[in-house]
């Protein structure tokens, strides 16, 4: 399977790459529009700020390439955030997938909200195999509250969204590559489903 | 809910794991890797290894190190040990460490926080302090705990937090080592404080221990080293203890 992980300056490609490994997968890491376009999945990670990671994909173009991606495409963290219209922090408008908008968590709780923190969903295939209450691994100071789109929440204080999805994007808030078996079985989901499976 | 973590933290000195009885009289304890990959199977929430005898000359053994690490394990981990520098933490980063803990080189020169903070974010930013009480109350602590300076622990934790810190690795070098129990009063006033997540260390002896600093303490994570390398407390038994005393765990 031709998985491609999008290369830009926000990406922490390395810990997917050796999370797909794991998984028997070599996946390879690019920003040309070609090498996306011919991917049988393409995998988004992103650590960092979101304007400068949005800088970035104005700057190879890839803001204009991503949307228009068909095949299975899965943001992870501040990969969920950059397919929402726009995101609180530095007050940087997106990629305008989905047309959710990417909140601070309140002074109220620690900031970032950091560790394993239980994964509440209904069935969906990105979870199959997978306990509702499972814990995976978040790392995160921004949020996206629950849209039409989540299809798995967690709680921090209040329910916000760990994954979302709609036709061929889908997105987690956690990293699959840092948790765990949990984490593993959700990667392996994604590059399981079909493409055009997307509801 | 957030659950509390329990982290294996490896003390490493030319690739090998060791850990000291208060930062002395250094003893072996395994292959990072191999111990890295059972504390993971075993249920740790992540790691930390510390490289005690960071020189320039080693750093490509670290570095080729926390490269194994990054491909076996499946849990975030934190690298630290003689980081001086914003180059420095972006080589530990750039070979698959989820998050760099600073110490001395901060104490040293303080803008070297922001900019690590600037730089790569505040969440791959773990400050380590190394606190002792002296006569005029807890003080700051740099180089393995050989040296003492005139900073006030929570003063110095509060300032790193403004500069960009975004986790704090708490250490009281008078428990460490002595499984006497964590420094609980200290802990809770920096988890009481501080708008980050507040890892305690040093002390822990007895499960027991575990629950009163996550209680008491207030503490977001736990880390200990020798009470897990030598088996004397096995990390199943130490979250169901835990998850019977209703403090919330991953299990």
């Amino acid at each position: 399977m031709n998985v491609v992980i999008v290369r830009y300056n926000a990406g922490n490609t390395r810990s997917m790459l050796h999370a797909l490994r794991r998984l028997g997968v070599e996946a390879q890491v690019s920003d040309d529009a070609q090498v996306l376009r011919a991917a049988d999945r393409v995998i988004f990670p992103g650590v960092g700020e979101a304007s400068t990671a949005m800088q970035s994909l104005r700057r190879s173009g890839l803001d204009g390439v991503l949307p228009e991606l068909r095949q299975p495409f899965l943001g992870v963290c501040l990969g969920l955030q950059l397919l929402g219209a726009f995101s609180a922090e530095n007050s940087t408008r997106c990629l305008n997938v989905f047309d959710f908008k990417a909140e601070k968590f309140p002074a109220s709780v620690k900031v970032p909200h950091m560790g394993w923190n239980a994964l509440h969903f209904e069935p969906h295939p990105l979870f199959a195999g997978v306990a509702s209450g499972a814990y995976v691994y978040f790392v995160h100071s921004y949020y996206v509250p629950v849209v039409p789109e989540t299809v798995a929440t967690a709680d921090y204080p209040f329910p916000f969204s760990a994954a979302v999805a709609r036709d061929n994007f889908y997105a987690l808030q956690f990293h699959p590559e840092k948790s765990g078996e949990t984490g593993a079985r959700i990667l392996k989901n994604f590059l399981d489903i079909q493409p055009g499976a997307g509801i | 809910m957030l659950t509390k973590r329990i982290i294996p933290c490896l003390d490493i000195k030319d690739g090998q794991t060791v850990k000291g009885v208060n930062f002395i009289n250094l003893r072996q304890a395994g292959d990072p890797v191999e111990l890295g990959a059972r504390y993971a199977r075993e249920g740790a929430d992540e790691l930390v290894f510390l490289d005690i005898t960071a020189t320039v000359e080693k750093r490509q053994t670290l570095i080729a190190l926390v490269e194994r690490i990054a491909a076996t394990l499946d849990i975030p981990f934190t690298v630290g040990g003689g980081v001086r520098s914003v180059e420095d933490v972006g080589m530990l980063l750039a070979a698959g460490a989820d998050k760099v803990a600073v110490n001395s080189a901060a104490v040293h020169k303080p803008e070297l926080v922001d900019a690590i903070a600037r730089e790569y974010g505040s969440q791959c930013l773990v400050l380590a302090i190394d606190a002792r009480r002296t006569d005029t109350g807890w003080r700051v602590f740099i180089h393995g705990g050989r040296t003492a300076t005139e900073r006030d622990v929570l003063a110095w934790g509060r300032e790193v937090v403004a500069r960009g810190a975004g986790e704090i690795l708490l250490t009281s070098m008078d428990h460490d080592g002595t499984k006497q129990g964590f420094a609980i009063e200290l802990t809770r006033r920096f988890a009481e404080a501080l708008p980050v997540p507040v890892i305690a260390s040093g002390g822990a002896g007895t499960m027991q221990h575990f629950v009163d600093i996550f209680t008491e303490g207030k503490a977001d994570a736990a880390l200990a080293a020798s009470l897990f390398h030598f088996r004397e407390l096995e990390i199943p038994a130490l979250k169901d203890y835990l998850h019977e005393n209703n403090i919330e765990v991953r299990r």
